[in-house]
């Protein structure tokens, strides 16, 4: 194994373990904080965060069209592709910074909300803040690679690497949606 | 040196048959927990199920889009028990107390 992929892969076992943590500190925070708000209804909360989902799961499948590419020797392809993964990844960004806004707007910071305990705004900013960080990061690593590769500055291998790293930020979002979105559901 | 030539042969993967089954896949399993959502499943049980289907979308995601499946086994032994091994850790030393702190509260 290339030593590009290998160390891709160690910082995504080092970044997991940074989200677990922060993930299984969010459980124990809502276990011992009975007044834990669930603020977000089906309508339009939920069926607007499902949507974030599939949008970053689709850029994920562009993503695997596009390594595909890549090892097929078809730099025009590999390009379209991960300009497409891009498009999707800024949407991504776009519909959770709207939906940050209308919680902010609600009365939702890391120090406050309306609904219960403080604590809640500093994990759900904090955890989906660090994510679309990843997300905002990925975007730009995306750029840069397609640019290389389409110049024949970067191999098949770069574009491999990138893809690693961005099914990474997908594979945490399976995490989040669920833990802090689906489990606070308003009933 | 141009290694396009090299890279055509030599790599090994899913088709893209494969691999937009299992976006379907993915996509199906999301839209069943959002589902579980709407019907309003106790929490302690709901959570399980959640969790569960997470490690399953998170499985598919690493063998197939993260191409885990069709590398060196030894990789996946690598990589896999010491992520385990941690998050276990970080659990079981550190969650039951959450607990422990909410039977601890005066109301």
């Amino acid at each position: 194994m290339g030593s590009k992929k290998l160390g891709m892969w160690l910082f995504i076992v080092s970044d997991t373990l940074t989200f677990s943590a922060l993930l299984i500190a969010y459980s124990y925070a809502r276990i011992s904080n009975p007044d834990w708000p669930r603020p977000f209804p089906m309508n339009p909360a939920i069926i607007f965060s499902t949507t974030m989902t599939v949008v970053l799961l689709a850029s994920s499948l562009t993503m695997v069209m596009a390594v595909m590419a890549a090892h097929r020797g078809d730099r025009a392809t590999t390009v379209k592709w991960l300009i497409a993964t891009m498009a999707g990844g800024l949407l991504f960004t776009g519909l959770h910074l709207r939906e940050w806004m209308h919680l902010i707007e609600e009365g939702a910071t890391i120090t406050a909300n309306p609904w219960g305990t403080p604590l809640f705004g500093a994990v759900f900013f904090g955890v989906t803040g660090l994510h679309m960080t990843h997300v905002m990061i990925g975007v730009i690593y995306i750029g840069i690679v397609a640019l290389g590769f389409g110049r024949g500055k970067f191999s098949a291998e770069d574009v491999e690497v990138n893809g690693l790293y961005w099914h990474f930020v997908d594979l945490v979002w399976m995490f989040v949606f669920p833990l802090i979105y689906l489990m606070s559901v308003q009933y | 040196m141009s290694t396009a030539a090299h890279e055509v042969h030599d790599h090994v993967g899913a088709s893209v048959k494969e691999n937009l089954a299992i976006w379907i896949g993915l996509v199906a399993i999301t839209g069943l927990e959002v589902f579980l959502a709407y019907i309003e499943l106790r929490p302690m049980l709901m959570l399980s199920i959640l969790v569960g289907l997470s490690l399953i979308k998170a499985a598919m995601i690493m063998s197939y889009f993260m191409h885990l499946k069709f590398e060196k086994f030894q990789l996946v032994l690598w990589l896999v028990p010491a992520m385990i091994f941690c998050i276990l850790m970080m659990l079981i030393f550190f969650f039951p107390d959450s607990f422990r702190l909410l039977q601890m509260r005066p109301n």
